[in-house]
């Protein structure tokens, strides 16, 4: 018999979420031929959203869209989710690992009494079972597992699965009426966007992280601009947090969050285990760092010995260069 | 103001990870409370100050558990309660049922926890819980405020700050930057030794073995692949920063 898979799909600023794609590239690597896929997408004017999304999904695209779905909230978005899902009685979900897939995901698992595995890295199909690999401790090992029994509730975490293609495939839009839920004991009250038109560290090809080397707020500043000019990120290690240089929010690390860009570009950072925990599975790392002992020369693809405020202007100037 | 905090104990951030046999060796390794619960204790205690009540730590594990909770009973917390039972060898399915199994028998205001565990990273078990209660919860918090019955709070979101007023019952998790979590004093410590413990089974919950199976299982571990050995670039700084957009060039990198 088929199953039904079903990813809910993320919009930010507007857009649809690059790892909603990666999610349903997930699907495609789970499922059998013969398997349904559905998305929930949830949101405020999305008809867009649904139009693209119908370019990637065979099967139904359910939208609601409502202005009480224009920011997050758990109870609400959770209780509209729980109807499509009602509807679907689906064999596994897919999120992504973001803030409201990480948010949404054990709410769906608890109501389906299903099992989770978050924060998939990758997916493998044997002739029997999935298997989903996971990091454990940040990235300092890594489990593969199984699920026992369905329902499954899946995270993935973005920029580690390639995105969905293009399919043929026209899916059928449902629009879902909106009905709010019938006692509600959360209400957001504002959202204060600092992200706003800002890549998304956990999405970003490059990012740029800071150290204690950068000795104040102002010295995230040549950082930034070396983001911007890659459309990058910046991060930045506890200790550049705990000194108070920075926002908790940017914390790259086992405590933090972890990272794995096409490019990372560690200033003014010695490598203590637990930040290499949360970058160590970027692609290439580049390191600037004055100290030529410091650790994360070892486990870097290029180092520069040097002053960041000296560097980073540098190649901040180089790659304009080159991009230009 | 009863006030509860489930916390897991999780290898310290500074231990290298070994694989021995199939398994995680704790050979050595030094325990810690999940550097993100601390928060939440941290939290609980803050808000007793403040609103006056009761403080109990609530976790799942082995026998070593015990000196979390004591630290915890020792930071300033009143109670501890240790479930402890070899048929829990479960997953985050499990370890909820069990939390829920607990919690259905007692009266609380707030339950905090941390918003992720260090070790097995999954960031479900607190809010698992907030829907088996069916109770709102709120995950990755740096602010909380309790005014009477309402609780006003700052939530983190990928770096945008959410403003939320919630209705208690309610659980939170810890994000960092909530607060500066103390450490035990000498007297914490001393008082600590008195304090109820009370310790539990699957028995004492009415619930069996079968309610709570794990539905997920580990095949296998292994270590991420180590890193080849990179290259110090040589000459002026002007020329390194010149010569490393060019080898960036020249690696297939997938810019945007």
């Amino acid at each position: 018999m088929s199953k039904s898979y079903v990813v809910i799909a993320e919009v930010r600023d507007g857009k649809l979420r690059q790892v909603t794609l990666e999610a349903l590239q997930s699907i495609g690597l789970a499922k059998e031929h013969e398997d349904t896929v559905a998305a929930v997408v949830l949101g405020h004017q999305i008809s867009n959203i649904a139009e693209q999304l119908s370019q990637y999904v065979s099967g139904q695209i359910h939208v609601v869209d409502h202005k009480d779905l224009e920011f997050y909230n758990a109870e609400i978005h959770f209780s509209v989710i729980k109807e499509v899902l009602d509807t679907l009685s689906p064999h596994a979900v897919f999120l992504g690992h973001t803030a409201s897939g990480r948010d949404l995901a054990p709410m769906i698992a608890a109501y389906l009494n299903a099992g989770q595995l978050s924060d998939v890295i990758s997916i493998e199909k044997t002739e029997s079972e999935v298997r989903y690999t996971r990091p454990l401790y940040a990235g300092k090992a890594f489990e593969q597992k199984i699920f026992t029994e369905g329902p499954q509730v899946i995270t993935i975490r973005p920029n580690n699965i390639a995105v969905a293609n293009i399919s043929d495939a026209q899916a059928e839009i449902i629009t879902v009426e909106y009905s709010p839920p019938l006692s509600l004991r959360t209400i957001v009250r504002d959202v204060i966007r600092k992200t706003s038109g800002k890549v998304d560290l956990t999405e970003a090809k490059i990012v740029v992280s800071g150290g204690r080397g950068v000795k104040s707020m102002d010295g995230f500043k040549p950082l930034q601009e070396l983001a911007d000019v890659l459309n990058g990120a910046v991060g930045a290690s506890r200790a550049a947090c705990d000194a108070g240089y920075c926002d908790y929010a940017m914390q790259i690390g086992q405590t933090g969050k972890v990272v794995t860009p096409e490019i990372y570009i560690a200033c003014g950072i010695s490598g203590a285990i637990q930040h290499l925990a949360g970058m160590s599975q970027s692609r290439i790392i580049i390191a600037i760092n004055k100290d030529p002992e410091a650790p994360i020369f070892k486990l870097a693809d290029y180092g520069i010995v040097g002053d960041l405020f000296v560097v980073v202007p540098l190649l901040t100037e180089e790659f304009k260069k080159a991009l230009a | 103001m009863n006030i509860y905090v489930i916390l897991k104990q999780t290898f310290d951030t500074e231990e290298k990870i070994v694989i021995q046999d199939g398994n995680i060796s704790d050979d050595g390794v030094k325990y810690v409370i999940n550097p993100y619960d601390e928060y939440a204790i941290e939290e609980a205690l803050r808000q007793k100050e403040q609103h006056g009540g009761n403080i109990t730590v609530v976790s799942i594990g082995p026998s070593r558990l015990a000196e979390a909770l004591r630290t915890a009973l020792a930071m300033g917390a009143d109670e501890a309660v240790h479930v402890s039972d070899d048929a829990i060898h479960g997953d985050e399915f499990s370890v909820s049922k069990v939390l829920a199994a607990y919690f259905n028998d007692q009266s609380y205001d707030l339950i905090l926890g941390g918003n992720f565990s260090i070790d097995s990273g999954g960031g479900q078990v607190a809010i698992r819980l907030s829907q088996l209660l069916n109770i709102p919860h709120v995950s990755s918090i740096i602010k909380l405020d309790v005014i009477g019955a309402q609780a006003i709070v700052l939530r983190d979101s990928e770096g945008d700050t959410e403003k939320l007023e919630v209705t208690l019952p309610a659980l939170f998790t810890a994000q960092q930057g909530l607060n500066d979590p103390r450490y035990p004093s000498l007297p914490g410590i001393m008082k600590a030794k008195k304090k109820p413990f009370h310790h539990l089974t699957l028995d004492d919950l009415g619930l069996t073995e079968t309610e709570i199976y794990a539905r997920t299982e580990r095949l296998s571990l292994s270590l991420p692949p180590n890193r080849k050995s990179g290259q110090i670039l040589q000459g002026e700084l002007h020329e390194q920063a010149a010569q490393l957009v060019q080898l960036l060039k020249h690696s297939e990198v997938k810019a945007n």
